[in-house]
């Protein structure tokens, strides 16, 4: 029954650039992308218990500066991503430092402040970020010679970089230190007494998150070849917590689909329904009524109670 | 690494805390013997467990001193003193409830080893943790419950595993709060021979409200009241005291 699921999941990933048209690619690209960085938001949220409402700088910041190097500044692809994962890196360290001296709400506000700040950065510093206008005419790396400027070449692209990601996230949260994040989560106290130390723990943890969020970020600005203001924006964070609340935080597969479950809602149903927003508001309404961990757990509960019922 | 420059496990001179206006400690000082078995005993709100919060780190005081085999850890985060050996339970149970028995032990192993930092090896790969935390458990006679998990168990149960956490990390110095309460006569009697077989490498203090058990496995007495110690002493002294019946039976 297991091997069944994992050959759907592969068969659904791998199938797209034969049998669909590029819009559908495109948006599956996108898919990965959105997943990527709600599954880095998930260790600070599903693991971590440290709920972030600005995890959208770590995206923006890396897909900016990567925007900025190629395009202003004369860097190769190679070297400004490099540059661009190493800033965030930093960034997502210092943010760390302040952040992490609340928890609860008092670190999601500050989250929420940071990434505000950037955010009001990237439209006002106009001469950098070019502002409200955002930054246009950017190109695509071709690692080893090979262009992705083609639909199917970016899916390939984006999906050997997803389970890359995906596959060191799971090692990350199944290793010694994911059972002490776990164990920080649930009982930060008594993980002090035993000789764990939260506070480090947690900033760790911030800067992997902040790490897998320039991924993101870099798969983000080379898809779209243009990075604007949004990209930072509280609604961009907040699409990624919803759609790991939404598909079960703490969950490895959780954020994935939730995050499928929003980007399709927001392109595919946008088309046919205006006010789409609504359309998202309720079936979040109903996941959170029926599913309350989300769709994932909620799911394997009623495959559990099917099976287990005499038929 | 703890060059001793007294004789004592627990040296605590000057101890002051208070909560506002609410003086909780007040000058406490303690002297506690490598290997000794102390009983902390005084009535509810006499400022025991918030004794036990700043020995363990928990609470910072407003003055006074706590050494460890000598070395001041007063400024110290609770993590650090876990290193240098103490260890202790608590009066409201603090498990980890989705998880098993195990792992909730081997999470007490890991956190005084190097490898609770490592990214990249499952904790399930370490066998020889799972197999040290089975002999813990065997040890307060849960092996049998060992894949369960904690939120299975009765509290008695779980007040074993609280006392199987802490004694897994071998610790130097232990302190025990309340790890009979709640307990029935046969499980009292199960824990009590489990504190009394722990070894003498291990300084125990303990805070216990059932004095007929706990007298039993105490060597000396301390009585605190308002925050203050009022008795300390050897045990059958401190028992004989006249202010200890005071404070018991009133005057």
């Amino acid at each position: 029954m297991k091997w069944i699921g994992t050959a759907l999941i592969a068969a659904a990933l791998l199938l797209p650039p034969f049998v669909a048209g590029d819009f559908y690619i495109n948006l599956a690209s996108q898919i990965l992308i959105a997943a990527i960085f709600a599954l880095s938001l998930n260790l600070l949220v599903g693991f971590g218990g440290m709920t972030s409402l600005g995890h959208a700088s770590y995206l923006g910041v890396a897909a900016y500066l990567s925007a900025l190097l190629t395009s202003r500044y004369g860097f190769g692809h190679g070297s400004a991503a490099l540059i661009s994962i190493l800033g965030t890196i930093v960034m997502a360290a210092f943010f760390g430092l302040i952040a992490l001296r609340a928890t609860g709400l008092g670190f999601l506000m500050i989250t929420l402040a940071l990434s505000q700040v950037l955010w009001g950065l990237a439209y006002r510093m106009s001469n950098i970020t070019n502002g409200d206008n955002g930054l246009a005419g950017l190109t695509r790396p071709s690692p080893f010679g090979i262009s992705l400027d083609s639909a199917a070449s970016f899916y390939w692209f984006a999906l050997i970089v997803a389970a890359f990601a995906f596959v060191m996230m799971a090692i990350f949260v199944s290793s010694s230190f994911g059972s002490s994040l776990k164990g920080v989560r649930d009982q930060p106290r008594r993980m002090a007494a035993l000789g764990f130390n939260p506070w480090m723990i947690r900033w760790i943890t911030f800067i992997y998150a902040g790490f897998w969020g320039g991924v993101a970020g870099l798969l983000y600005v080379y898809y779209n070849k243009y990075i604007h203001p949004t990209s930072l924006s509280t609604t961009s964070s907040a699409e990624a917590l919803l759609g790991v609340i939404a598909g079960g935080s703490g969950t490895l597969g959780g954020p994935a689909v939730g995050a499928a479950l929003v980007l399709l809602l927001k392109n595919y149903a946008s088309a046919y329904v205006e006010r789409w927003n609504m359309l998202l508001g309720l079936v979040f309404l109903f996941i959170v009524l029926v599913m309350p961990t989300g769709i994932v757990p909620g799911m394997q509960k009623l495959t559990a109670w099917f099976r287990g019922r005499p038929s | 690494m703890t060059a001793p420059s007294s004789g004592f496990a627990l040296e605590i001179t000057g101890l002051n805390k208070a909560f506002g206006g609410l003086k909780v400690t007040q000058g406490v000082s303690l002297f506690i013997r490598p290997g000794e078995r102390r009983l902390i005993i005084g009535p509810n709100g006499a400022g025991k467990t918030t004794l036990f919060n700043q020995i363990s780190g928990d609470m910072r005081p407003n003055s006074g001193q706590i050494k460890l085999f000598g070395r001041d850890v007063t400024m110290f985060a609770p993590h650090r003193r876990a290193h240098l050996g103490l260890s202790r339970t608590y009066q409201i149970i603090t498990l980890f409830a989705g998880d098993t028995l195990e792992h909730n032990v081997t999470l007490g192993l890991l956190g005084l080893l190097p490898s609770r930092w490592q990214m990249w090896r499952p904790l399930s790969s370490y066998r020889h943790l799972a197999t040290e935390a089975r002999r813990t458990l065997d040890s307060v006679g849960l092996l049998h419950l060992a894949d369960h998990p904690v939120s299975d168990l009765a509290y008695g149960e779980k007040r074993r595993v609280e006392l199987a956490m802490a004694l897994s990390q071998k610790p130097r110095v232990l302190l025990l709060d309340e790890p009979l309460a709640g307990l029935s006569n046969s499980e009292r009697a199960t824990v009590k021979s489990e504190i009394a077989s722990i070894s003498k490498e291990t300084t125990v203090v303990m805070i216990e409200h059932d004095m007929d058990t706990a007298l039993d496995l105490a060597e000396t007495v301390t009585l605190l009241n308002y925050g203050r110690v009022i008795v300390d002493g050897e045990r059958d002294t401190v028992i004989a005291d006249e202010r200890t019946r005071e404070v018991y039976l009133g005057a």
